[in-house]
Parts: structure tokens; sequence; C-alpha cells
């Protein structure tokens, strides 16, 4: 297992190094200096420059690619163009927006998806079996910024119970104000993402129970709950994880979408407006800690995966 | 042409995203590119506000608001305040703002945001330009202009001191006009305020200002001037002027709070203090009113979701004149545009009335010109090459195109353009002139269009105060070249006076409307729309600045 756990971290290294090098590809790429993108218009030539040597954009390609690296491993994502603060900062500083989210609208999405596809997957023959596969397939059907714009209309602008946006001016030290402002872009992630939990955990579920195991264990005397418990669940959960690695990175770059809804200072909101400004320190760096995030959600699937399932565990020896 | 007030660093300012109500199709991105300035000027003065008040009212609720201001403070000098107050001086004001800085310096590519947020508020200017389009003393007690036009000499007002204690002289003048002309710095008045040579300051009191050239705008350019402590340092997080209010909180992303200055040298604000917070989406915006979060939205970018404040007696809409204008600018060094008779002659081929109403409602006006009623220079051209399709298709025969003709229109890809090319392509289809659209990115507007002249014609916003001195520039991307223009612009800012200057530009401008030089299509509106429990906001707010002090809340 730790062997497996080292080789899975090299692959993570090895990939975030890959993802490193096509952002730098990428980048440079764009038209445009970004040195003009600083100075702006009306710039005299000595002044695009001189923002050329503060930005060393006049340095040859292959020393630039190396800076950036020595930089990254330091951990050194530079200063923004626009702000003139320093990048990680403000991404830790969004991080704390766009983390909770993710991860409440995630075990939120869990804590509803979890026992009704069981349900929906155990009851299938029965009507509200029937009735939750429905609800899951129009929930999957349902685009998460028209959902936010639903539920902004009915607890905010109806019901006047819960803020339609944004976030308090002290954060966290306002922590009544930030868990209300919280409370309907979590809901709209989690009721998005539970729609289609449901429909993995309904099919993984309904494998378990057409399944021979499943069945010896009955016929050893054990009574259908008991054993769907103690056997059913277990396999069950195998596929769902590594499906859950994926829908939680997705739910995290799907944040870009809800944080803009609800005008909440995340990551998603500051990509977009890196983007819009030309920022390339601002979007270099978004995309760095967010490939990061994804990655090492995947590795904690893959090892999540293994101590589920030991089979797995073998074959990887 | 150094004296043109165009240097940039922010061209394209922040899209604004806007979602409508219910009844909008779809969210689209609207974008609006700048001219000049880091400072979007969106807005203006108060032409009319409520829409059931006659023309002039709001200014004079805005003075009996001052007045009774006044009153409020000598009362709570000689005893407790006896006088009933139907404001609450301590309540704070929200306000909802799409617009936030991106640092708190304006010399460093901030935004417009800043300017709504600071200006007036937290740093003030040795002279402020006020929200009817007037520049007026602020910091300075009072100047003198040597006979040559050469040598400012600026008396400051006493008492004067920052938030950090420090007593403002000279020196802190000295560094803050130099924070602006520095060679980092990237502000919009760099360029005009590179007209000084040298500043002296002979004592604590006198600021001395020799310009190597006349420059008339000098007091107007210095408004955008913030004073600030020339011992602050670096501002990009943290501030030190002399303001009516200090920074409580930045939080970025979200909101900037600021309260009262204690030792403020004017008049005490009326409220304690305001929060601008800060949306990504118009609409997030529009419900944080609706839901009370916010007691003022800056400005409303779409007459859609107007419907919702208009029929509600909870809140007050308000317009303003402001100063973006929506146009066709042709390229006048390529045929047929370099023909004035061609250009007339599309001008009155285009009912624009009839395109302000379909874009805007009954919102926004029409000018026939470049020149908003806020610049001193304004007068109405609409009767210039007025809606007349007959003579269009007449001057047209006239200038040897009988059969009409083909143009490409480059259109940048935002709203409102998309929309206004193909209203053009059918107005000019009436009188034979084929148009093409061409639809362009922002990115692509610059460099084809500003940049390379390579175009027949485009849209675009202008959104500047005074920016007609554009006219005056034969290198600018529209490439209009009338010498005589170009001469009174020039000479208007070594004018011996404002009238004189005032009377060179309406000049210049009346000359730019019989030669068409551009197509000038309308005026946008500036909304502000507010709950019915705030008053003495500003309408307008010219370059961006929204003066908060006045503002008051009832319970």
């Amino acid at each position: 297992m730790v062997r497996y756990m080292l080789r899975r971290l090299v692959i993570l290294l090895l990939s975030l190094f890959i993802a490193a090098v096509v952002l730098f590809v990428l980048l440079r790429l764009l038209p445009g200096d970004p040195a003009n993108a600083l100075v702006g218009v009306g710039a005299t030539p000595e002044q695009i420059a001189a923002a050329q040597a503060q930005l060393g954009s006049d340095q040859p390609l292959s020393l630039q690619f190396l800076t950036y690296l020595g930089d990254l491993a330091r951990f050194d994502l530079g200063n923004s163009f626009v702000s003139r603060s320093s990048v990680l900062d403000e991404i830790s500083r969004r991080l704390s927006v766009t983390l909770p989210l993710t991860l409440a609208s995630f075990v939120l999405a869990l804590v509803i998806a979890i026992p009704f596809g069981i349900l929906a997957a155990v009851k299938a023959d029965r009507w509200y079996g029937l009735l939750l596969s429905v609800i899951s397939q129009i929930g999957i059907a349902v685009p998460v910024f028209w959902l936010g714009i639903l539920l902004v209309y009915e607890f905010s602008l109806n019901l006047r119970l819960l803020p339609s946006g944004g976030f308090p001016l002290r954060g966290y030290a306002d922590p009544g104000r930030a868990i209300e402002s919280m409370v309907l872009p979590v809901l709209t992630i989690a009721i998005v993402m539970s729609a289609s939990l449901m429909r993995y955990v309904r099919a993984a579920t309904l494998e378990v129970l057409g399944s021979d195991f499943l069945r010896t264990a009955r016929a050893l005397g054990e009574s259908h709950t008991g054993a769907l418990m103690r056997h059913g669940l277990r396999n069950a959960a195998v596929p769902v994880v590594s499906v859950l690695g994926i829908e939680l990175s997705t739910t995290f770059l799907g944040a870009v979408v809800v944080e803009q809804v609800f005008s909440l200072p995340g990551m998603g909101s500051m990509l977009l407006l890196g983007i819009q400004q030309r920022d390339y320190p601002n979007i270099q760096g978004v995309l760095i800690v967010s490939t990061l995030l994804v990655l090492l959600t995947g590795f904690l699937a893959d090892i999540l995966q293994r101590v589920l399932d030991p089979r797995l565990r073998k074959e990887a020896r | 042409m150094g004296k043109l007030m165009f240097v940039d660093r922010c061209w394209v300012c922040l899209p604004r995203r806007v979602m409508l109500s219910s009844d909008a199709p779809h969210a689209s991105m609207l974008q609006s590119v700048t001219l000049s300035s880091a400072n979007k000027n969106k807005q203006d003065f108060p032409m009319l506000s409520r829409k059931d008040m006659s023309l002039g009212a709001p200014l004079a609720r805005g003075r009996a608001a001052l007045a009774t201001l006044t009153t409020v403070s000598l009362l709570a000098l000689s005893s407790a305040a006896a006088m009933a107050q139907d404001y609450d001086p301590q309540a704070v004001v929200n306000i909802g703002s799409l617009y936030e800085p991106q640092n708190l310096d304006n010399t460093q590519g901030a935004g417009q945001g800043i300017n709504e947020a600071f200006n007036g508020n937290v740093y003030e200017g040795l002279f402020v330009l006020t929200d009817d389009g007037d520049v007026e003393p602020k910091l300075v007690e009072g100047y003198e202009i040597s006979e040559d036009g050469l040598t400012y000499t600026f008396t400051l007002k006493d008492g004067v001191t920052f938030h950090s204690g420090e007593v403002m002289t000279s020196a802190d003048v000295k560094s803050s006009i130099e924070r602006v002309t520095a060679e980092n710095s990237a502000s919009s008045r760099k360029k005009t305020l590179s007209v000084i040579d040298s500043i002296g300051t002979p004592d604590d009191k006198t600021v001395v200002v020799t310009l190597s050239a006349p420059s008339i705008s000098l007091p107007y350019n210095l408004s955008y001037v913030w004073i600030v402590n020339d011992d602050a340092g670096d501002i990009s997080a943290s501030e030190d002027g002399t303001g009516p209010y200090t920074l409580q909180e930045w939080r970025r992303g979200s909101a900037l709070a600021m309260v009262p200055f204690e030792g403020y040298w004017g008049e005490e604000p009326s409220n304690g203090g305001v929060m601008f917070q800060y949306f990504t989406d118009a609409t997030a915006q529009n419900n944080a009113l609706l839901t009370g979060a916010v007691d003022i939205i800056t400005s409303v970018q779409s007459p859609d979701a107007l419907s919702m404040f208009t029929d509600n007696p909870d809140f007050t809409v308000s317009e303003g004149a402001s100063t973006t204008k929506e146009l066709m600018a042709y390229n006048d060094r390529v045929a047929p545009f370099d023909n004035v008779e061609v250009r007339a002659a599309l001008s009155r081929a285009v009912d624009k009335q009839k395109l302000l109403q379909a874009i805007w409602g009954d919102y926004g006006t029409l000018i026939g010109s470049f020149v908003p009623p806020t610049d001193p220079w304004y007068v109405d051209l609409n009767d210039v090459n007025a809606y007349d399709p007959e003579s269009a298709k007449e001057m047209l025969a006239e200038a040897g195109y009988p059969d009409g003709f083909s143009f490409t229109l480059d259109t940048p890809d935002y709203d409102p353009h998309p929309v206004v090319a193909q209203f053009l392509q059918n107005e000019l289809a009436k009188v034979d002139v084929d148009v093409k659209i061409n639809i362009i990115t922002a990115n692509e507007w610059y460099t084809k269009i500003y940049k390379a002249h390579d175009f027949d014609a485009t849209l675009q916003e202008h959104v500047n105060h005074r920016d007609i001195v554009f006219y005056g520039n034969p290198g600018f991307y529209w490439g209009y070249d009338n010498p005589e223009v170009t001469r009174l612009i020039t000479e208007s800012e070594s004018a011996h006076s404002m009238e004189e200057q005032t009377e060179m530009l309406t000049e210049a401008n009346k000359i730019i409307a019989e030669d068409a030089a551009s197509m000038w299509l309308y005026l946008y509106p500036q909304i502000v729309v507010s709950t019915s429990n705030v008053s003495g906001y500003p309408l307008n707010g010219l370059n961006s600045q929204f003066f908060v002090s006045d503002i008051q809340k009832a319970d």
C-alpha cells in the first residue's frame, strides 16, 4: 500500500509538471505580450520595454521557462499585474470561500444521494422508487445557474429568508452572516450534484442486489437488509468512490458559475476577472492551484478505493 | 498632440455581465471600451431625476438638503438637536456597485471603482469636479494665474489634516502631483499634467505651479489628483487622505467600508458610514437591492431590469445624463467617407430617436454631436443633419452615389453594438447603402481599428467627459482632419479665460456636427436606483465619482 501511494504520488507530481508545461505554453501562445496589457493604450515603446524587463518577457523563452519552474517549485506565484498583490495570498483568501463551498456541497450531496439512491434501487419496483429515479433524471437536466436563480427568487426575493448574494465584509469573523451567505450556493450545487450521484448509487446498488455474493449471504441465513448492509454497501461503494473523485473535481471547477450567480469572492470569480483583465499571474496561479487540487482529489479517491477494496490492493502490489 | 486627454491603461473596462429579469432571454456580456482614463466616466449630471419630477427639481432638492444639513450641524453645536430629523445620522448606507477597485491607488490602474469609492469621500483634490460638471475649489483657499498663463499660485486651506493626523502642507501637494506624473504612474491625467514644468513650495501654505505652455484646463485636471500625505508610502492597500471618510476595511471581491473621519475640516457627513458592496453580476446586484441588502445601486446597465423598480413605491429611479456616447465612427480617411456630403447623407438616413427608443425605452438623450450636456461647450445640435431620408438620397446622388454603395461595419461583439449594427443596416438599406456587419472582439477592435486604422466604419461607445479633443487629433483612429477644428481645440487650451475656451470649443463642436465627422447615435442614460428612504446621492457622478457625504437614510 505504501509503495502504491508513493508511486501514485510520483504520478501526481509528474502530472502537475506536465500541466505546468502546458499552461506555460498556452499562455505564451495567446496573442499579445502581457507587457502591453500591463502598460495599456498609449504607452511609448520605452514604457513597453520597461514593462517587459519588469515582467521578464524580454528574456529568451527557455530562460523564462526555467525561471517559471523555479518559482513554481518554491510555490512563488508572483504578483498580480492589476492589484500588485501576491497571487498566493489572494488565492488563499479566495480558497477560504471556494473550499468550504465545495466541500459543504459535496457532503450535503452525499447525505442526500446515498440514502435516496439506495432506496431508489431497493424499491425500484415501487412507485416511490420510480419517482426518485425520475426526480434524479430531472435534477441532472437542470443547469446549475438556473437552479441558483430559482432559489434566490424563492428564498431571497419571496420569502426574504436568506441573502441573495455577496459575502460579509468580515468574512468568517462574522460567522452568522458568512454561513447565511453560503446556504443558497451550497444548496444549489448540492441539489444538482446529488441528482447525478443518486444515479450512480442506484446503479451500483442494483448491481450488488443482483450479485452472487449477496444471494450466497442470503442462502447462509442473513436477512436481506443485513446482507445488504454488511456486504452490499462496501461493494457498491467502490465504483461510487471513483465517481466521487471526479464529481468533487467537477464541483470545484463548476463553482465558477455558482460564485458568479451569488457574487461570492471565490477562486472562480478570480479566474474570470483575471481573464477579463489579462492578468496572467492571476490566471496562471488559479489554474495551477486548481490543477493541484483536482489531482489531489483523484489521488485521495484512488487511495480510498484501495482501502475499501482489498482486491485492488493485491493487484497493486 | 500632447494636450489630448488620452492616455489609458484600461481601454477595455470590466465586462459587466448583464443578466436580465425573468422576461429576458438570456445573459449577455456587456463590455465597454473607454478611450481615455482608467476611469470609465459612465455618467453625468442631473438633467432630470425621478421621471415625474420637473427639470431642475433635483438640484433644488440637493440644495435644500445641504441647507438642512448646515442647520442641523449648527443646532448640534448649540444644543442637542431639538429639530426633528427625518433621517438617521448614524445609519450606514449600503451601496451596490459592479466596479470593484483593483487596488486602492488611482495611479496604479485601480480602475473606475476607486474613483467611485474614494474621490471626494476618502481623498480630495485641490479642486473638485462637481456632480453638475463645474470645477470648484476644494483644498485651495484661492489661486492666481500670471499674465502669461504660465504660473499658477495656489493658497491652501487652513486646518486640513490627513486621516493619520498630520497637517496638509504644500509639500504634500507637490508630492501628490508628482505621484501622478511619475514615470511608473498609470494615471489617466499623466499626459495632460505633463505640461507642468516645476512645482515650487515657497511656504507651507503656498504652491507655485509653473507650466511649459498655458493650460486653461489645469484646475479641471487637478480635480483628478488626490492629495495624499507625502509620508503615506504605498497606498495600494491603505489610504491617507483628507476626505470626510476613512477606510475601515476592504475585503477583496466583496466589500469596502468607510466611516466618517472625526477630524474632517468641512461639513460632517449626514450618515454614519457607507459600505460599497461589489457584485460581479447585475442580477445579483438588483436582487440585493430588492431584498434590502443594499440601499442604492450606482448604475443600471440594462433597461429591462428597471421594470422591477419603476412601478414600485419602495424604490426611487433617477436618471441623469451620462457622458457615454454611442457612435458609428467612419474612417474619414477613406472613400466614400472622406466626403462630407456622404457622411451628412448617412446621418440624415438614420432615425436615431427610434434606435434610442428600441434600446433604452424612455431613457437616454439625443445630442446631435459628441458633446454631452455636462461639458461646458454643449449645444443642442440635433437639428444639424437631422433625420430626413429623402434629402439623404438626394445628397448621395449629388455626391456621386445615386445607386448607393456598400461598406463593412466592424461591430464589437458585446451589447449594444450588434443590435445597433442591425438597426443601421436596415435604415441605410432604405437609401440603398449596403452595410456588411463584421463582428469583432474588443481585442481585434483595438489592433485592427484603434492601432492599424484598418476599417471602413465601426461602432463604439466613448465614455469620457470633455473628450471632444479627440476630433482635434488627425491621428486618432477615425482620422477626422479639419485644420480649423484642430486649431480651435489646440488653441482653446491656451485660452485666457474659461469663457474663451468654451467659446472656441463650442465653435469646434458646431463644425464637427456640420461636417458629420462621425454618426453620433445617442447618449446613454445614467440611472441610479435606491430604496425610497434614501436620498441625497449624486445622480450622475462625472468621472465615475459618487459623493456619499450628503446621503441620508431614514429609518
